[in-house]
Order: structure tokens, then C-alpha cells, then sequence
């Protein structure tokens, strides 16, 4: 029988609840506001299962620590914010190339540097795809309400194991403060990916893999493997190299995890989406004032639609695609001067105005904003 | 003594290091101290940085992990914590160990987590071609301190022993036997070690400095040094800079893991009912 558990709950609680429900393990992280309530249940919660925490001295211990943990065969989190994700971008291009399963929960605040620590901001979303240096995979999930917290962290486990990428869970201030009813499912119909390891010991080549995006077993560290972990390019047995034929197969084959499951990545929610004239499209908090706003525009009977990304990387294009093809505008509200709108003006094209609505006072859209531009030109 | 090229892994060879480095021989010390103590191949886990030292563990038949520049000990310490049944031990240089990845270094000794440190100290950055180190004594001759360095250098073991290092030891290139003596010593430490390996840099230090090949470095780290032991019977003015070498702290305190899995028993304990489940959490936000 189905046992189902409804509790009033903040962001920040559902991504924990959903990363145990996933089966974290260990947790790496730093103090910083707006995370820090992941760290403390964390602390509170991982002993009663076995699991460790650790508070590390700064995020890069943090997101180093995790992927020590994770090539220990568990599953690895931390959680940060802006200054903190900053911190962590050379350790995300590591596990990127080294191909360590880890999930990233970024709460975002107001930026850059300190800013506003308590404020709500969304800058970080081009720093989610590219704040390491060079060319590399990344997976980013980008929750739209509490429920979801929970929903996308669990996934977040899930597609790091099966990638064997980074997975960073995009959350906001607003988001993983609020607090929302959370009706959360029977344990036992949760059935968390389980890493698989390597069949034979011996003669183990830890990179060897379909060029094509291909994704190779994952030894744990202790097990009689006997393998290397490097930073540096690495052929299929993981021996450092300059050969620059060997690096080009093997930066083109961690493109081609994801890129060639992007389908399989891309999420969505959309409403009133299929006959709408103005479409707007936005993710986390901001997209909660939106779709008040589309509503409302709808009942005033403007062929308002949504679409919320809750994939943020890889960009879902092909769905955005299929909305520029027959819209006649659209609206990309969000809290940063302009960067979800730079991808979605990539895919738009020419076919449509796209209508930036950037907003970096640290204060949540209120629906009128995004009203009053859907009823622009309408 | 087994055969102490079966902890290498052939196919990795030859090593990248220039002639007369100081490297190899600090990490065929670390492999006759680990010869000696039979450890388990499969149970030991080396981690390195970034540097000219830290490309050792590429050459090592263990799980091996070349992390990023001053990481070494922040990913161990994941390690370790995931898997405390684990002999994790951290091959780094001066740099990637005292600059940046000083506050690592610091905050493992703090908490006594049960890693051995070998910090391969030539006093330079190596794989840069020469720059001046925290390690660099004062005076010396780097290619960005041309006119010589105007900072002091760290005392190393010093600095591990206040930060609450449990096991502190210095030997070098020149005496081997007592570097694996050390080593040994070092690994049987339950809480967090540090053995500093003064090792010689002809290609740079060496050069840059006018100290000689390696027979003169060698000869340079020989009679900068005095063993601890000689030194408790030899007047001040006989130690004025000289480096003391030999076991230089021991004492036994909690190690950071056993500690943390007495905690885990101990909230298990008061949880006995807890029905624990995906959604049994305390909910302390509320």
C-alpha cells in the first residue's frame, strides 16, 4: 500500500529530503547564506543513517572533499551560494574531466561578490554552464517551486551517476526559503540508481568508452582497482597525455554525453503554451511571477503561454525551438541583466521580438511587472 | 624486502622528473616504508596535488589520485571520511602544500584526520622553472626573486605541530634509511602525519642558487641539517640555521574519523527507534 507523507516544508528542507531519498552518503560543504539549511539537516540527519558530514574550511575543500568521497563510492553533495560557487569552479571542471558523479545545490543570491546575501538573484545561470575554464559537460536543474526541490535533487543523484557529470540543482533565495505543503511519495516507489562497478579487476581501463558519448563504469576507490585519477588528459587507462589526438576524443566524447541526450534532459513545465501569441519563458522563482502573470493576461483573454525550464544545461532547444516557430513574441523575465535571454534569442532567432525583463534589486518580480509587458503590443 | 618495483606501475614509466631530482628518492622511501609495514596494496590510497612531487602517485600501483594544485589533502580528507578502513596517504611539494593549499594543510592537522603527509620540500617551484616558494629561505635566488627573496620561509614542522599534527618528522634525500624509518613511523600514526622530505633541485634551486649539481646539493642538504638527537647535546652557537631532522613531535590524541564514527554510534544509539526512512528528518528549520 501506498504510504504517501504531506508536510510543510522549505526549499532548502526538500533538496536535503531529496538527497537523502537518493541516498547522500556524505556532505562537504561551507557556511553561506541563503544555503546554510542544507548543511545544518545535513549535520543533523547523516549520522542517524551512517552517513558523514564534514564542515570543510572554505567551498573549495568543500567540492573537493566530495569528489575524495564520491570516488569512495558514495554519494556526494554540497551546497553553496554565489561566492561560494565561485569558489568551486575549478574543482567542477575536475570532476567534469576526471568523470566523478557529484550534485552542486547553488542557492542563488544577489551578485556579484557579496552583493546582497540575502536577496534573490539569478546570475549564476551562465556561471552554472561555463564558470570553469575549458570546454566540459555539465548537467543543471533549475527548481521551480518547493516540490520540486525535492524532485530535481533526486534526479540531480540520478544524472550524475548515469553521466558521471557535475549535476548542479539551480535554486534560488526565494526558493529555498519558501516554505509550501509537500506532499512526498511512498519511499519504497523511490528507486535511486545504484553505481554499478567494473566486472574485472584486472586490466581495468577506467576511460575506455564508446567515443560517441559514451560513459565507462566507475571503479570505487579501495576495491582492488588499482587506478588514476588525473586532472590532466588522459588516455583510456588514465595515463596523462600530450598527444593532442587522444584529447580531442576524449573532450569530444564528454561533450557528447550529454549533448546527445539532450532530449532525455530537456524538462519543461508549460501552460496554455499551444495557441499563445506571447509566450514567456523564465525558470525559478521568476517564473512563479510569471505564470500569475500569464494567467491572468489569459483570463483577460490575451493567448498568453508559459514555459518554465526546469533543465537549464543543456539548454532545452529544441523545445524553445518549437515555441519560436509560431509565437509572435516573447518574454524572458528574470533576475539578472540578460542571460537565460541570450540563449533563448540563440534559438529564437529572427522569427520573433524577444522582450528582456532583467531585474537586479534583489526583490522577487511582482506579476504586474511581467503583466504590463505581456499587454505591451499584445 | 619485497620487490620494490612491484609497487610501480611499469607502464607509467619512465618518470618525468629531471636528472638528479630529489623525487624519486622520497618516493622509494615511501615505498620501502610501506614494503615494510605490508600494507594492504588494494587498502591504500595515494593522493597528490600539483607540482613536480605530485606527479608521483601517477607511477604508483595503488588507487591514486593527482588532484588539483593544493587540493591534495581537501579530496583526501573526503576520502578518508568516506572510507576510514583506508591507509590514505598525501604525496605534495612545498608550494602545492604551504602556499596554496596552506589552509588544507592547517585545518587536516586541526582535526587529526588519519592522513600521512609527505611534503617533497626542494624549496622552489619545480614544474614553473624556479619561481621562489613559502619555503625559499630568505635571501635565495628564484627566477621571480632575482634579486633575491625578501620574504622568510615557513618552518614546516613547525607549523604542522601548532596546527595539531600528531605525528611530526623530518629527514631528506641525503638520509634515506632514516626517511624510511620516518615514513614507517609515520603511517602507524592513527591521526593526521607529516614527514618532511628536504629533497634536492638541481635543475632549479641548485642553479639559480650556485649550490652545484646534485653531489653538491646532496652535500648542501647534509650539512645544513643536524639529527634532533645530536642536536639536544650541541651548544647554540653549533645550531645557528640548522635544520633539525628526525622524529621532532609524537603524541597520541583522537584521530578525526574514529571520533566521528564514535558520534555516528552514539546518535544511532539514541535513535534506536528512529524509524529513520527517507522522511524522518527532524525538521530543525522549522
Amino acid at each position: 500500500m501506498s504510504k504517501t507523507t504531506a508536510k510543510l516544508m522549505q526549499g532548502n528542507e526538500a533538496c536535503t529530503i531529496g538527497a537523502l531519498a537518493a541516498g547522500l552518503e556524505f556532505y562537504g560543504g561551507y557556511p553561506i547564506t541563503p544555503s546554510t539549511e542544507i548543511a545544518e539537516i545535513c549535520a543533523e540527519e547523516l549520522p542517524k543513517v551512517g552517513g558523514k558530514f564534514i564542515q570543510m574550511e572554505d567551498e573549495i575543500g568543500s567540492i573537493a572533499a566530495c569528489i575524495g568521497a564520491s570516488l569512495a563510492g558514495k554519494k556526494a553533495m554540497t551546497a553553496t551560494s554565489g561566492p561560494g560557487f565561485s569558489l568551486m569552479q575549478e574543482c567542477i571542471g575536475y570532476a567534469a574531466l576526471t568523470e566523478v558523479p557529484i550534485v552542486i545545490i547553488n542557492v542563488q543570491r544577489m551578485g556579484p561578490s557579496t552583493g546582497m546575501p540575502t536577496s534573490l538573484g539569478q546570475g549564476d545561470l551562465m556561471q552554472a554552464r561555463w564558470g570553469t575554464h575549458g570546454d566540459h559537460p555539465v548537467i543543471a536543474l533549475a527548481p521551480g517551486n518547493v516540490k520540486e526541490c525535492f524532485e530535481l535533487t533526486l534526479r540531480a543523484f540520478d544524472l550524475a551517476e548515469t553521466y558521471r557529470v557535475p549535476v548542479i540543482v539551480l535554486s534560488d533565495e526565494v526558493i529555498g526559503h519558501m516554505r509550501e505543503k509537500v506532499v512526498l511519495p511512498d519511499p519504497s516507489e523511490i528507486h535511486p540508481l545504484r553505481r554499478a562497478a567494473p566486472a574485472t579487476r584486472a586490466g581495468y581501463k577506467p576511460y575506455a568508452a564508446d567515443p560517441d558519448g559514451g560513459v565507462p563504469l566507475m571503479a570505487p576507490f579501495g576495491e582492488g582497482y588499482r587506478w588514476h585519477v588525473t586532472g590532466l588528459f588522459h588516455d583510456e587507462s588514465g595515463k596523462p597525455t600530450n598527444k593532442g589526438e587522444i584529447a580531442d576524443t576524449l573532450l569530444r566524447r564528454l561533450a557528447r554525453k550529454v549533448d546527445k541526450n539532450a532530449d532525455i534532459l530537456a524538462d519543461c513545465f508549460s501552460e496554455s503554451l499551444d495557441d499563445c501569441d506571447v509566450a514567456v519563458i523564465s525558470f525559478g522563482s521568476s517564473a512563479m511571477s510569471a505564470l500569475s502573470a500569464v494567467r491572468r493576461a489569459r483570463a483577460e483573454g490575451v493567448k498568453a503561454g508559459m514555459l518554465r525550464l526546469r533543465t537549464v544545461w543543456p539548454f532545452p532547444e529544441a523545445i524553445v525551438d518549437k515555441v519560436a516557430s509560431r509565437v509572435k513574441r516573447v518574454i524572458v523575465p528574470e533576475m539578472n541583466l540578460g542571460q537565460l535571454a541570450l540563449e533563448v534569442e540563440r534559438v529564437v532567432g529572427c522569427r520573433a521580438p524577444v522582450t528582456r525583463i532583467g531585474k537586479v534589486n534583489g526583490e522577487l518580480f511582482h506579476p504586474d511587472e511581467i503583466y504590463a509587458s505581456i499587454m505591451e503590443n499584445k | 624486502m619485497g620487490d620494490t618495483l612491484s609497487y610501480f606501475r611499469q607502464d607509467m614509466l619512465p618518470h618525468i622528473w629531471c636528472p638528479g631530482c630529489g623525487h624519486g628518492t622520497a618516493t622509494g622511501a615511501l615505498v620501502r616504508a610501506i614494503d615494510r609495514l605490508h600494507l594492504d596494496k588494494n587498502k591504500v590510497c595515494i593522493v597528490s596535488g600539483i607540482g613536480c612531487s605530485s606527479r608521483a602517485v601517477g607511477y604508483l600501483d595503488f588507487d591514486t589520485l593527482h588532484t588539483a594544485h593544493g587540493r591534495a589533502l581537501a579530496f583526501a580528507t573526503g576520502i578518508k571520511l568516506a572510507r576510514p578502513e583506508l591507509k590514505v596517504i598525501v604525496m605534495t611539494g612545498d608550494g602545492d602544500c604551504t602556499a596554496i593549499g596552506g589552509n588544507h594543510f592547517i585545518h587536516a592537522a586541526r582535526r587529526n584526520i588519519g592522513i600521512t603527509t609527505i611534503v617533497m620540500n626542494n624549496n622552489i617551484y619545480g614544474m614553473t622553472s624556479g619561481q621562489y616558494s613559502p619555503m625559499t629561505p630568505k635571501g635565495f635566488f628564484g627566477t621571480t626573486a632575482p634579486y633575491g627573496n625578501v620574504e622568510r620561509n615557513f618552518d614546516l614542522c613547525e607549523l604542522a605541530k601548532s596546527a595539531g599534527a600528531t605525528y611530526v618528522a623530518r629527514a631528506t634525500s641525503y638520509h634515506v634509511p632514516l626517511l624510511i624509518d620516518l615514513i614507517e613511523k609515520a603511517l602507524l600514526n592513527p591521526g593526521f602525519s607529516v614527514v618532511e622530505a628536504l629533497v634536492q633541485c638541481p635543475t632549479y634551486m641548485g642553479r639559480k642558487n650556485k649550490i652545484g649539481g646534485p653531489v653538491e646539493m646532496l652535500n648542501w642538504i647534509k650539512e645544513g641539517t643536524v639529527n634532533v638527537k645530536a642536536a639536544a647535546a650541541l651548544p647554540p652557537e653549533k645550531l645557528k640555521d640548522k635544520i633539525l631532522i628526525g622524529e621532532l613531535y609524537n603524541k597520541q590524541e583522537g584521530e578525526y574519523t574514529a571520533d566521528y564514527d564514535a558520534l555516528i554510534a552514539r546518535v544511532q544509539r539514541k535513535y534506536d527507534k528512529f524509524q529513520g526512512g527517507l522522511y524522518g528528518c527532524a525538521s530543525n528549520s522549522d
